[in-house]
């Protein structure tokens, strides 16, 4: 047997793991090698110490009563549901006029008529934004490419749309990929730009409205995001970057 | 039938836990937490024991009480879990001490219960199955829900990292008994 299959089996042979045939050669092996001998008497060792009993946490006298009466208790009232069906009821009857109270505010006043689509749509991005860089080993970008005429024609037949696509290097926002994404029901061409070391994710899809919107600003969970139109297109750009910078970026986008 | 169900429960699951408490102290490494996810996992597990048809107990429900531990070390945002494992590329060449002075370094309970604390969660919990609890491969390969491959492999990777630990941790431990520099008797005067 060699060390190096020694050194493999070496665990299992001191767990008592290993079938009679590896067993006996590991065995062997150990007796006739004096580097493997000494990891197997350093791992004995090592297991020793772990079996020193102050390691182990016994659960508290307190904790075993604890929990012998909620396991009884439980057992009770899985027993008899219906001694509490009155109860119940009251609670359900309570619930019920918490939510016609709600439903009465919600129609009465504007400032609570929940989220606006935009809102809700930025709260989706941010989620897709976030995700983009946790996953950033592997889905940051479909295609990492610096180069315009890389990511652009990557789009095509992807989506129904020609996505405008610029390396702001110069300006010192760096064009760092592009991804596909699904979002708001339709597919979202996204491309990734990046200045120092933060992350810009700009989403741009097709809308009808014609003409250009005024940028509107958002914040949420301590990330900046703007959305404008301009030529047919809905743009959101997020980022960790502070809010001034975001806006250099999106002028940018939008004087191209 | 609840009756039965209570009986067989107090039977079969209630005498594991001291396991559970263990492997929820040595996950969560905090006293109270482990109170909570041992008291919440007897719930479940109550809940569930229609579902137990087999006669390791202590498996089944230390199954349980690892899942509850993850759940709620993920909702409060264990930092240990930003960097998930990777059992394939990670590798740390073995580097093996003299026996002796490892048998020292063992006599020092606190230095390996602080380096066992400080492992990753992925090769704590194997290692603490094993070595702790003295389980098989297999039942700790049913109880972390991985292959029996991947057991043996993060118990010889755990077992290496701990041994670089307790290392570490005892040169510090020499070094802090060391003196202090001299700089702090001049200023005396």
């Amino acid at each position: 047997m060699s060390c190096q299959r020694a050194q493999e089996l070496i665990h299992g042979y001191i767990d008592g793991e290993l079938d009679p045939v590896n067993n006996l050669e590991t065995g062997r092996h150990i007796q006739d090698c004096q580097v493997c001998a000494s990891t197997y008497r350093s791992q004995t060792a090592l297991r020793s110490s772990l079996r020193d009993k102050s390691l182990y946490y016994p659960a508290s006298e307190k904790l075993k009563k604890r929990i012998q009466s909620v396991v009884r208790k439980e057992a009770k009232s899985e027993r008899s549901p219906r001694s509490l069906g009155w109860r119940w009821v009251a609670v359900g009857a309570s619930l019920a006029f918490m939510l016609l109270i709600g439903v009465m505010l919600w129609r009465v006043l504007p400032g609570v008529s929940g989220p606006s689509s935009d809102e809700l749509l930025a709260q989706e991005l941010v989620s897709n934004h976030v995700r983009s860089l946790l996953l950033s080993g592997s889905h940051l970008t479909d295609v990492l490419s610096s180069d315009q005429h890389t990511v652009k024609p990557w789009f095509d037949g992807k989506v129904d749309f020609a996505p405008p696509v610029k390396d702001f290097a110069s300006q010192d926002f760096s064009l760092y990929g592009g991804r596909l994404e699904y979002l708001n029901n339709r597919s979202v061409a996204t491309l990734i730009y990046q200045r120092r070391s933060h992350y810009i994710n700009l989403y741009i899809w097709p809308t009808e409205q014609r003409g250009s919107t005024e940028e509107i600003t958002f914040q949420r969970q301590g990330y900046n995001l703007i959305h404008w139109t301009s030529s047919g297109m809905n743009y959101w750009a997020i980022s960790d970057l502070n809010n001034v910078e975001l806006h250099e970026f999106a002028r940018l986008v939008q004087q191209q | 039938m609840q009756h039965e169900k209570l009986a067989s429960f107090e039977d079969a699951v209630l005498p594991h836990l001291d396991a559970a408490h263990n492997l929820a102290r040595w996950l969560t490494r905090s006293d109270s937490d482990a109170d909570d996810v041992v008291q919440e996992a007897y719930l479940r597990a109550f809940k569930f024991f229609g579902g137990f048809h087999g006669t390791d107990g202590r498996s089944w429900v230390l199954a349980i009480v690892r899942n509850t531990c993850y759940t709620w070390m993920q909702h409060n945002r264990s930092p240990q879990f930003s960097a998930p494992l990777d059992d394939e590329l990670e590798d740390i060449e073995s580097e093996d001490l003299d026996p002796e002075e490892l048998l020292q370094q063992s006599q020092d309970t606190e230095i390996v219960r602080r380096a066992l604390q400080e492992l990753p969660v992925e090769y704590r919990e194997v290692l603490v199955l094993r070595e702790l609890e003295e389980m098989s491969y297999k039942e700790i390969a049913g109880i972390a829900d991985l292959p029996v491959g991947t057991v043996m492999s993060r118990l010889a990777r755990g077992r290496k990292r701990l041994q670089k630990a307790l290392t570490k941790h005892r040169q510090t431990e020499v070094l802090s008994e060391l003196p202090k520099s001299t700089g702090t008797n001049t200023r005396l005067h």
